[in-house]
């Protein structure tokens, strides 16, 4: 089967274009799609009373198959350097497509749905930006007429790319963080906003943790959900059995994170790579069992409710206090409002997730942060030099656990309750996923990696059917497109001489 | 008596069917050292085209159960194995020559979209279906417990006997299975000398899925529920299986899973249902430490 | 210029004492009751045909085997008399001072040339870094020890040649730079004795008199004891002060370089049946 990998030779127009063998292997993959499709999008088991019935959507097969031979054909003419055709016939049906779309959307006449192929206007709009993307590379292909590089010219360029956010984010980053801390202020920014960005910032912070574990010390943990709700019940069981505040309580989740990484750290020591993974996920599962079936404990599946809000430093954030209690409103002379809760929720985050970037950043620098990324490079190595590779691997399970520990006790707080259905495999699997995809062990990385796999998605929430399909898909893409993540590139900790001026790029062949 | 009998009978048939996704797993660890992932979602896409097959059968009035049980089989093994073909094609051969991690993320990425795409297409709701295949053989008929062998119960063994013979076969006398398993020895020597690597690898990746499909069939049949979720937990389990019986040992991952199988009814049936899957991941965890070759695994002395 | 040292018999315990050491996988024997020893100023080289046991000795050496039976004792100036045999993987570098290089150069590959003299200085740091602690806290105790740890870096960057490359990733050097740089880093952790296996592979012969050069230099100025594998009789003959053979996993022969040279088992093992031949010191054996 002659299907294309990345690498193949450069675009040579001079070739001439084999129409018969595109069709061919454009063919073959319809049928393919047609094999896959027929099954389980063809038929469609419905609940019927008395059992089961079938509903057939052959027209779906078929509009699947024709999508399938033609964007192979587009794939072939962009491979053997043909953009042109491509430009011309996806740029229209993409263009038209939109805007019938835009028209649907912006006057509601919803008479015109009967012009899109789809009957469901996300499937529209997908193919709609698919089909557009395919002219959007043919035009680049004409403008540039460069494409496959072979993988390490890929990389170096990725590595450049990468070197360049970095030095950008460090005159960024200011910036960056101004705007996170005026945001609650700015004008237009309501209670859902607030929200998506203090969800944004804990997966900023729990994938800065993961970094410690996956990025620098090279532990495929798919666990780390484990750790989260080992902070989440630690803060939720203190609070409401003992009543203490959630600044006392803090400390406490961390440490008893900590202690849960390395108890689960330690039977992992000898393991590698993708067994780590296994086993690790396998810890986290069983953790998210135990929760929920030790009901005398965690009380089950009912979870812990009313657990406490934090205070303004000993000030609630309520309408009504009780005797001799100052409310935050009160003392600040305000009129009670609920987003001052919310808006104090934000800052704690964005403060939590600062604390943990400056402690990485620091760490990297000082002898375990090296310890971590040497024994992610070679182990056997560092045993030949003397350093103790289960302390080390103990070391960054602990920390990494910690700082989970720490998110885990705020997302309890801030919705005041928790149950074990928070803490599934998935939520390990996202947070790994911002992780890499961001690039590994880069600190700018993981928020663009948070903002772009929670943030999108929650701003997009009508579609939030579609919301993990669209996640699994990008993953695959993004990793198939950037196996080393989209803004993945190591800084020495340490230099002799002066590092490189910004404009120059840095690759050294 | 009687009970403990018939946990040994439900241990061992669902020891099958694990036996079956297991093999799967470990002839792809063989072949290209990775942990296919997503593999628990090709016994679930199993599962559910059977059940639409069989509801097609229906519907064209094809009744006799032998005919439809052959039909489904054949048409379930085609259709999963095509995604499990699509699964390596567009997954993991991208990214064959690049670090550890990025297959494994793909592979997530595609067992949460496998997961996804058949919740959005099939409904989220479970799906029962009526038993096909009624009666068997009742045992200890005076006593207080009967013990029932069901003929879906032998089914399932006489056809993964059947099928592991045919596999057996196929893996030591003919060429594909040379190349498989030279692949398995050195991958980059095996091309040189001129083994299609690709198809090789395909071809694995096929087989796997065909018989896990099979499993799916087997699911279906012998539980009568399907949800788009089964896939994940008899994914770990089936991968902890073919750790248990030794990975890259295909006879090991058989032995492991009725090892697991039965080891699951026997936890269920004498102590607590609710975890019998904590039971399964700590076995995990215990071979992993204690013995990572497993039961029947090579050991691999690290080359320094 | 080799000038074996003055060796005053009996004045000091040798470094090491390898007593009786066989190592056995399943049933093949790979090494099966070596002894011999190695002097703190000598270089001590151990050569023989491919699969004699060599890389197995090393490995029993540096904690990476646990051998089936016999004894391996260092004598440590400050630690005492320590058994290697018994010792956990790392602390063999750590307290024995036992430092390796490996016949495929394990370099910290995404890490900075200067990170890996300084990952090397791995203990001493953390102690100042107060397990970390006082490090996050900016305290000057660990600013220091760093300072000191890049200059040891430095010293050795500077003995190698690679200072102007101190900030290059590992991996991105030449082949020839890379053992170079292996070896530094070995040096950085203090070591008493240092192992080499096979460092001249793969390197011309302008490359191998500059490893010769430093491998001199750490016997003479580092004062630090010498043990090579190697197939390179050019750098063998030339430095080592004292030759082991080992051939089928047994030691054939053990003295000088003359002495080992003129020895007819060890140009049987070499060269085969065909006696009548004269000695080959010049030829540069095939690296494996």
């Amino acid at each position: 089967m002659a299907l294309s990998t990345p690498g193949a030779s450069n675009a040579s127009s001079s070739r001439p274009f084999d129409t018969v063998a595109a069709l061919k292997e454009s063919a073959v993959v319809a049928a393919m799609v047609f094999v896959l499709a027929i099954g389980l999008l063809g038929f469609h088991i419905e609940d019927v009373t008395g059992g089961l019935e079938l509903v057939t959507r052959f027209d779906a097969v078929a509009v699947a198959v024709v999508l399938g031979f033609c964007g192979r054909l587009a794939l072939i003419a962009l491979r053997e350097g043909r953009p042109l055709p491509v430009v011309l016939t996806a740029g229209p049906i993409g263009l038209a497509l939109i805007a019938v779309l835009l028209y649907v959307q912006i006057s509601g006449d919803q008479g015109a749905v009967r012009w899109l192929p789809f009957g469901s206007v996300v499937m529209d709009w997908v193919v709609g930006i698919a089909v557009i993307g395919f002219a959007l590379r043919a035009l680049l292909g004409i403008w540039r007429s460069t494409d496959m590089r072979s993988a390490e010219e890929r990389d170096a360029a990725m590595d450049r790319f990468g070197a360049q956010v970095q030095r950008v984010a460090r005159v960024l980053g200011p910036f960056l963080l101004g705007f996170a801390v005026i945001l609650p202020f700015l004008p237009g920014v309501d209670r859902r906003l607030l929200d998506i960005g203090t969800l944004v910032l804990t997966y900023v912070m729990l994938g800065w943790g993961l970094n410690i574990v996956v990025g620098l010390a090279g532990l495929l943990d798919l666990g780390y959900v484990a750790f989260y709700a080992v902070g989440a019940y630690s803060y939720a069981l203190l609070a409401t059995h003992f009543g203490l505040s959630f600044w006392v309580c803090l400390p406490f989740a961390g440490i008893m994170s900590a202690f849960a990484g390395i108890l689960l750290g330690f039977p992992v020591l000898r393991l590698r790579g993708d067994y780590l993974a296994i086993v690790t996920l396998g810890f986290g599962e069983m953790i998210r069992i135990i929760l929920l079936n030790w009901y005398q404990f965690t009380n089950g599946p009912d979870g812990i409710s009313g657990i406490p809000r934090p205070s303004f430093f000993g000030l609630p954030f309520k309408h009504y206090a009780a005797e001799g209690v100052t409310t935050f409103h009160q003392f600040f002379g305000l009129p009670f409002a609920p987003i001052h809760r919310i808006m104090f929720l934000y800052y704690v985050i964005l403060v939590m997730a600062l604390i943990t970037n400056l402690v990485t950043l620091r760490i990297r620098k000082l002898p375990i942060g090296r310890g971590w990324e040497a024994l992610r490079e070679d182990e056997i190595a560092c045993r030949s030099l003397g350093i103790n590779p289960r302390n080390t691997k103990l070391t960054a399970f602990a920390m990494g656990a910690m700082f989970g520990g720490f998110g885990g006790a705020f997302f309890a707080t801030r919705l005041g309750f928790i149950s074990p259905e928070s803490f599934t495999f998935i939520e390990s699997a996202v947070i790994l996923a911002i992780v890499v995809l961001g690039g590994m062990g880069s600190q700018i990385g993981v928020v663009f990696g948070a903002v772009l796999l929670i943030g999108l998605p929650e701003m997009f929430r009508e579609l939030s059917q579609y919301r993990m399909l669209a996640f699994g898909a990008a993953m695959v893409t993004i990793m198939v497109w950037r196996p080393r993540g989209l803004l993945a590139h190591r800084e020495p900790t340490l230099r002799l001489g002066e590092p490189p001026p910004p404009a120059t790029a840095k690759g050294a062949e | 008596m009687g009970y403990f009998l018939q946990q040994l009978i439900n241990g061992l048939t669902l020891g099958m069917v694990y036996g079956l996704i297991a093999i799967g797993y470990t002839m792809v660890y063989g072949i290209i050292g990775m942990i296919n992932f997503a593999h628990g979602e090709i016994f679930m896409i199993g599962a559910f085209v059977s059940i639409i097959t069989f509801l097609l059968l229906g519907i064209l009035g094809v009744t006799w159960i032998p005919l439809a049980l052959l039909i489904v089989l054949i048409v379930t093994m085609v259709l999963t194995s095509a995604y499990g073909w699509t699964l390596e094609r567009v997954a993991y051969r991208p990214l064959r020559g690049s670090t550890r991690l990025a297959p494994l993320i793909t592979a997530i990425g595609m067992s949460i979209f496998f997961q996804n795409y058949v919740m959005l297409l099939q409904g989220a709701r479970v799906r029962p279906m009526q038993p096909l295949i009624t009666g068997g053989f009742h045992f200890f008929k005076h006593s207080n417990f009967v013990v029932t062998l069901s003929y879906l119960q032998i089914f399932i063994v006489v056809l993964t006997v059947v099928l592991m013979l045919v596999f057996t076969y196929l893996i030591s006398h003919t060429a594909l299975g040379r190349a498989q398993r030279a692949c398995e020895q050195d991958l980059k020597m095996a091309s040189l000398v001129g083994i299609d690597v690709n198809r090789t690898i395909s071809m694995t990746f096929i087989i796997g899925s065909a018989l896990a499909s099979v499993a799916g069939l087997m699911f279906l049949l012998n539980y009568g529920v399907i949800d788009f979720y089964i896939g994940f937990v008899a994914g770990i389990k089936a991968f902890t299986a073919a750790v248990l019986g030794g990975i890259g040992s295909l006879p090991g991952a058989m032995l492991g899973g009725l090892a697991i199988g039965l080891i699951e009814a026997f936890w269920s049936g004498y102590f607590t249902v609710e975890y019998k899957d904590v039971a399964a991941f700590a076995i995990l965890v215990l071979v992993l430490i204690f013995r990572p070759t497993g039961m029947l695994g090579k050991p691999d002395v690290e080359k320094v | 210029m080799n000038a074996p040292a003055q060796a005053t018999p009996e004045e000091a315990p040798p470094l090491l004492t390898v007593e009786h050491l066989t190592m056995r996988f399943g049933g093949l024997v790979a090494v099966d009751d070596v002894s011999f020893s190695a002097r703190s100023d000598h270089i001590t080289a151990i050569i023989g045909p491919n699969g004699a046991g060599k890389t197995t000795v090393f490995n029993c050496l540096t904690g990476f085997y646990k051998p089936t039976s016999g004894r391996l004792s260092v004598e440590h100036p400050r630690n005492g008399r320590l058994l290697l045999e018994r010792m956990e993987g790392y602390l063999i570098p750590r307290r024995a001072g036992v430092a390796r290089t490996f016949q495929n150069i394990r370099l910290f590959a995404a890490m900075s040339v200067l990170e890996n003299l300084v990952v090397a200085q791995h203990n001493r740091l953390m102690r100042a870094s107060g397990f970390t602690v006082l490090g996050l806290l900016g305290a000057p105790v660990y600013r220091r020890a760093e300072q000191r740890a890049v200059e040891r870096a430095r010293y050795w960057l500077d003995r190698i040649g690679l200072t102007a490359s101190a900030d290059m990733n590992a991996g991105n050097l030449p082949y020839g730079a890379q053992r170079r740089l292996e070896i530094a880093r070995a040096m950085c952790i203090d070591p008493i004795l240092l192992c080499l296996d096979e460092p001249a592979a793969g390197l011309n012969p302008r490359e191998s008199a500059e490893l010769n050069e430093l491998i001199l230099y750490i016997r003479d100025q580092e004062e630090v004891g010498v043990l090579l594998i190697e197939h390179d009789m050019s750098v063998v003959m030339q430095i080592s002060d004292h030759i082991v053979v080992l051939d089928y996993g047994r030691k054939i022969s053990d003295g000088s370089p003359k002495q080992v040279r003129h020895d007819p088992a060890v140009i049987r093992a070499y060269l085969g049946e065909e006696e009548g031949e004269e000695e080959r010191p010049a030829a540069t054996e095939q690296p494996d």
